[in-house]
């Protein structure tokens, strides 16, 4: 089954007397353990696609199965359980509160699905060693780097187990080399089956994926044909993709 | 959600904001403290004048000359409608009545005193010894008007402490001769001083028998009949026999008018405890713009949070989390005002009563437990907009707000 099943979806908005069309007849299928990039110039719509996938907006026409089920009729308590328990969200800006420190933030998701406290201690402690970040529990997000933000922000997206992770460009607040080691934490959640999407304008970033979608004008102008998805044995690799789009080779990792 | 989770978070970001926060808390704080201050003022009245009133003496029938309907006193009744004096012997003839434990007949006037070539003016008031225990009256120095005929009026005074003070200083002043009017009294005893009473200061009196008074002012008719009846319940009987009997005397006129203590305490207890409840009403207002001040500070906070309400959304919270957690907040901010704020009125309460120890300003408790609970029902009414406003909040709308 897949994970994500677009059908004839349209989204418009009203801009004053123009209806300017977001999203028009599109059909997109995800299957589960994918790595897929939007890609496509500002305007084009990926980050509306992004928010609809993501339960935050309703497509105005066309269903959206999720898991075999039918997401735009769920009422909105309904939308945010899945949204809690099935999609973590990685954002450019991070979107960390900043009040709270990195281990509260981390568990911030599980706090609010109502998850006991003892429960949201191991698991918090669990993450923070898995992303290097066992020393920065008690940090605000100002006392913190970004790149150790955005750690946050990931450890944060996947701490409900979520089967789909949406980032959007979540390399774009960072620099090339800690932008690189935020990518692989990703791809590295990927290969251990969640899928993945990322909406980026970014060609380096958007061509390491095993998928890409190219938007223009609300459709879809092409879907990456240029790689059958791998199965199983390991990444889509940087070797194969680097040369294709990148002008000046990634750095090598650390 | 659980609700620890939901306090903590509330808690949190209150803390988070400490201007906001502290100018919501002391909005608050200054609207439960005036409620507070102002009903024990009101309520310290009350108890003031009550108290007052109980120190008159206690199970009093109040008689006085000239009749004045059941509407209470009129100035024109006093001066006009009273045909037929309140004599001596008329309240002599009161001890007759079953209920009547004692009586004092009082005339009062003033008059100057001299002593050495001191002289001034002062109250004079002419009664006989059950005065004394009527008014609940106790010597600093020597005795009470002698127990003789109300009509002898031996050429005795009793002082009040102000007059013994500014007329013999430290020298002694039992057995002393004193002018008062035109006669030399021997002063027998000195009041203990009391300080200010209800209407008359009592340390700065002089008490003679009525006869003697009658004769200084040259009247026959009393001021007042002092009446102490043998126990609370006796009282209704003991007005309807005292009319009665003076009816009689004075020729089937009902020419007197008979009050009863309690009587007086009621109309001046709801006076002012309706005073009291005015005042609170105005107090009360400061707590609706407390109210609504919190209100303005949690749609601020929903404004400024925008970015923070759409990552929750994102991340699974529903429209009752939010709600929920704005709400908590709104309730925190009012309880704590409303805490510092009792606590505030309490403070400015016991300074009332050190800088005025005979004034009880103690607030009422029903106008605490009123304050605080309307200082939490405006908190939580005018946070519920806010809250519902967040709950509302489109998550993508919100989350590009960031």
């Amino acid at each position: 089954m897949a994970l994500i099943e677009l059908k004839g979806i349209a989204r418009t908005f009203q801009l004053g007397d123009t209806t300017v069309n977001a999203l028009a007849d599109l059909n997109l299928v995800i299957d589960p353990g994918e790595y897929l990039a939007i890609m496509g110039p500002s305007g084009s719509g990926k980050s509306t696609l992004l928010n609809l996938l993501g339960l935050l907006d309703r497509p105005n026409a066309g269903s959206y199965l999720l898991e075999g089920r039918d997401v735009t009729t769920m009422q909105p308590d309904e939308l945010a359980k899945v949204r809690s328990t099935r999609i973590g969200f990685v954002f450019q800006s991070f979107h960390l509160v900043p009040r709270l420190t990195a281990a509260e933030n981390i568990a911030l998701p599980m706090t609010l699905a109502g998850i006991p406290a003892a429960e949201r201690v191991k698991r918090v402690a669990q993450a923070l060693l898995d992303f290097g970040l066992e020393n920065r529990a008690d940090h605000r997000p100002d006392q913190l780097s970004g790149g150790q933000r955005q750690r946050v922000a990931i450890a944060r997206a996947t701490i409900m187990q979520p089967a789909l992770i949406l980032a959007d460009e979540p390399t774009g607040n960072l620099d090339r080399h800690t932008g690189e080691e935020v990518v692989r934490l990703l791809e590295e959640l990927n290969e251990r089956g969640v899928t993945l999407v990322v909406v980026t304008h970014d060609q380096a970033l958007g061509a390491r994926a095993r998928r890409q979608l190219m938007m223009e004008d609300g459709r879809l102008q092409s879907d990456s044909t240029h790689l059958p998805p791998l199965q199983g044995e390991g990444r889509g690799g940087d070797g194969l993709i680097a040369p294709i789009s990148n002008p000046s080779p990634s750095p090598p990792p650390p | 959600m659980r609700l620890p989770d939901i306090l903590r978070f509330a808690r949190d970001a209150a803390i988070g904001y400490p201007m906001r926060t502290s100018l919501s808390v002391l909005a608050m704080s200054i609207g439960v403290a005036s409620v507070v201050i102002l009903t024990a003022l009101g309520d310290g009245a009350r108890r003031y004048v009550v108290g007052q009133f109980s120190s008159l003496g206690s199970n009093l029938v109040i008689v006085l000359p000239g009749r004045s309907g059941t509407g209470g006193f009129n100035p024109a009744n006093a001066i006009t409608s009273t045909p037929r004096d309140l004599t001596i012997d008329d309240a002599a003839a009161l001890l007759r009545a079953a209920g009547v434990k004692q009586v004092a007949p009082l005339t009062a006037g003033t008059s100057e005193i001299s002593v050495a070539g001191r002289l001034r003016e002062v109250m004079v008031a002419g009664t006989t010894a059950s005065y004394f225990p009527i008014r609940n009256f106790e010597l600093g120095q020597g005795s009470a008007l002698p127990e003789e005929d109300w009509g002898r009026g031996s050429a005795v005074a009793v002082i009040g402490n102000t007059i013994r003070e500014e007329m013999f200083g430290n020298a002694p002043a039992i057995g002393q001769l004193v002018r008062v009017g035109d006669r030399r009294l021997r002063v027998v005893g000195v009041l203990k001083p009391v300080g200010q009473g209800l209407g008359m200061n009592t340390d700065e009196l002089v008490i003679v028998p009525v006869a003697l008074a009658q004769a200084m002012f040259n009247s026959n008719t009393l001021f007042r009949v002092l009446i102490e009846a043998k126990s609370r319940e006796a009282i209704p009987q003991v007005r309807e026999e005292v009319a009665e009997i003076l009816k009689q005397r004075h020729r089937g006129e009902e020419d007197v008018t008979v009050i009863t203590q309690d009587a007086v305490l009621a109309t001046f207890d709801k006076l002012l405890g309706a005073l009291t409840l005015g005042v609170a009403g105005i107090a009360a207002i400061s707590l609706a713009v407390a109210g609504i001040l919190v209100m303005n500070v949690m749609l601020v906070a929903v404004t400024q949070r925008t970015g923070e309400i759409g990552l929750l959304k994102a991340l699974g919270a529903t429209g009752n989390t939010i709600r929920l957690a704005f709400l908590a907040e709104a309730a925190m901010l009012s309880a704590v005002g409303a805490l510092l704020g009792y606590l505030l009125g309490q403070l400015g309460a016991f300074a009332l009563r050190q800088f005025f120890p005979v004034f009880p300003a103690y607030p009422p408790d029903w106008a605490v437990i009123a304050g605080l609970s309307t200082a939490l029902g405006t908190g939580l009414l005018f946070g519920f907009m806010p809250a519902r406003r967040a709950a509302l909040m489109d998550p993508v709308q919100a989350l590009m707000k960031h």
